[in-house]
């Protein structure tokens, strides 16, 4: 049985305020049958450092990962893993995690695959979780194992794969790369491990809106006016548009994915898993360099 | 370039993790980033005096010493936020902290690859150790010819 809405202010401005809650809703509802809260973070070990109470930790590279094709685990796969972190198909889940919730954005846009009913993420993730003073423990949690259903990935809504980004040129894209990244004079993050684009720049005709500029300085994300600014303003989106969005391997741009459909309403927004690792070392797709799109 | 063999305390790291199941891998890794000591006085706050490793996912800055008897001594400086970061480094300071310049030169590159932590810690996470060693090898080399 799903849990409550959080009906916290700034969230009943977002497209869907039923996607976010904040810290406070967590700490009143921790412990309910039908919640789940997990931890999916950049670092690995973190969760271990210690983590909300009753939190399972769900780890993008190893769990969410295909081990072999380049892909994520097909239904069986998120079943078996569903069921072992003892979550149900009707579990209300709350993903939260490190830098602003990168890992925990990911980690919903693939549950989102699986088309997950009820699944949300914590404002602020676990900075504000730590800053607010809130308890944090080391204990693993001892959930019964579930029978989650075997439930086959779709593709088609919120994932688009390189031959649909090619038909797709002309049409709204956000690349939400660093500038460096964007302009082809960087082939990775800054401070990042090379991961092997023969080519540097963007998909010609995408905007550049990084990814970070949609969280405030505490983590949580910026109120619908500000997001309206950047998207809308800046980055001319208009309500209706069909977008793509992308980064490096499709992990950054889940964030962005989250901002655009679920805060603002935006009715198709794909994300491009492949992203620049595919992209840029692709045989004959068009590339810009520089700063302009 | 890799040639020789682990210098015994480095091997026994790789035995202690390989004896352990998955999940206790992750909790000796942990101990590893508990334990990384601190930075001395002499390059805490002095950052601009260590070498960055951008290969890893998480900032970590890296400092070598050859003593006059030629032993190597290791400093590192990773934010409690990113303890898997810390645990590599703690491993290599563990590991080769006080041998020989010739020993540390000696450290087989793959040795990152014995710790059976591929499956758990993913081979791109894995990358940031090997890159340190890459680094912490090129430092005595230079430091040697200096």
């Amino acid at each position: 049985m799903a849990l409550p809405n959080d009906d916290e202010a700034k969230f009943r401005d977002y497209a869907h305020p039923e996607k976010l809650v904040s810290t406070e809703w967590l700490a009143e509802h921790q412990g309910e049958p039908g919640l789940v809260v997990a931890e999916s973070d950049e670092d690995v070990l973190l969760y271990e450092t210690g983590h909300i109470p009753g939190a399972v930790k769900l780890d993008w590279h190893t769990e969410l990962n295909d081990p072999d094709t380049r892909d994520y685990v097909d239904g069986q796969g998120f079943a078996r893993l569903m069921s072992e972190k003892g979550i149900s198909r009707d579990t209300t889940l709350v993903l939260y995690g490190d830098r602003n919730n990168w890992w925990a954005a990911y980690a919903l846009w693939v549950a989102t695959l699986f088309g997950h009913p009820d699944v949300r993420l914590l404002d602020g993730g676990r900075a504000k979780w730590i800053a607010e003073d809130r308890p944090l423990t080391k204990d693993a949690p001892d959930r019964p194992r579930t029978d989650y259903p075997v439930v086959e990935r779709d593709d088609t809504k919120v994932r688009a794969f390189r031959e649909q980004v090619v038909d797709h040129l002309g049409q709204p894209m956000i690349d939400v790369r660093s500038p460096g990244e964007y302009s082809g004079e960087l082939l990775h993050m800054p401070d990042y491990p090379q991961e092997g684009a023969v080519r540097g720049g963007h998909i010609p005709g995408a905007r550049n809106v990084p990814w970070a500029r949609a969280a405030a300085e505490d983590g949580t994300f910026r109120g619908r006016q500000e997001l309206e600014a950047i998207y809308g303003g800046e980055a001319g989106l208009t309500s209706g548009d069909d977008v793509v969005v992308y980064c490096r391997i499709g992990e950054r741009s889940s964030h962005t994915w989250f901002v655009l459909t679920h805060l603002l309403g935006y009715p198709q927004v794909r994300n491009y898993d492949g992203s620049w690792t595919e992209w840029g070392n692709s045989v004959r797709v068009p590339i810009t360099r520089g700063e302009k799109p | 370039m890799t040639s020789g063999t682990l210098n015994p305390r480095l091997a026994e790291i790789v035995e202690d993790f390989n004896s352990l199941a998955g999940q206790e891998r992750l909790q000796l890794l942990l101990e590893f980033s508990d334990d990384l000591p601190a930075l001395p006085e002499r390059y805490a706050g002095h950052r601009d005096l260590l070498e960055q490793v951008p290969e890893c996912q998480s900032p970590l800055f890296l400092a070598v010493e050859v003593a006059p008897d030629d032993a190597v001594h290791l400093f590192f400086d990773a934010p409690p936020e990113a303890p898997t970061t810390r645990g590599f480094a703690g491993i290599l300071q563990a590991g080769l902290d006080g041998l020989d310049a010739d020993e540390v030169l000696a450290t087989p590159d793959e040795f990152t690859s014995q710790l059976g932590l591929t499956d758990l810690v993913s081979p791109l996470r894995l990358r940031g150790m090997a890159a340190m060693l890459g680094r912490i090898k090129r430092q005595v080399r230079d430091r040697r010819t200096a």
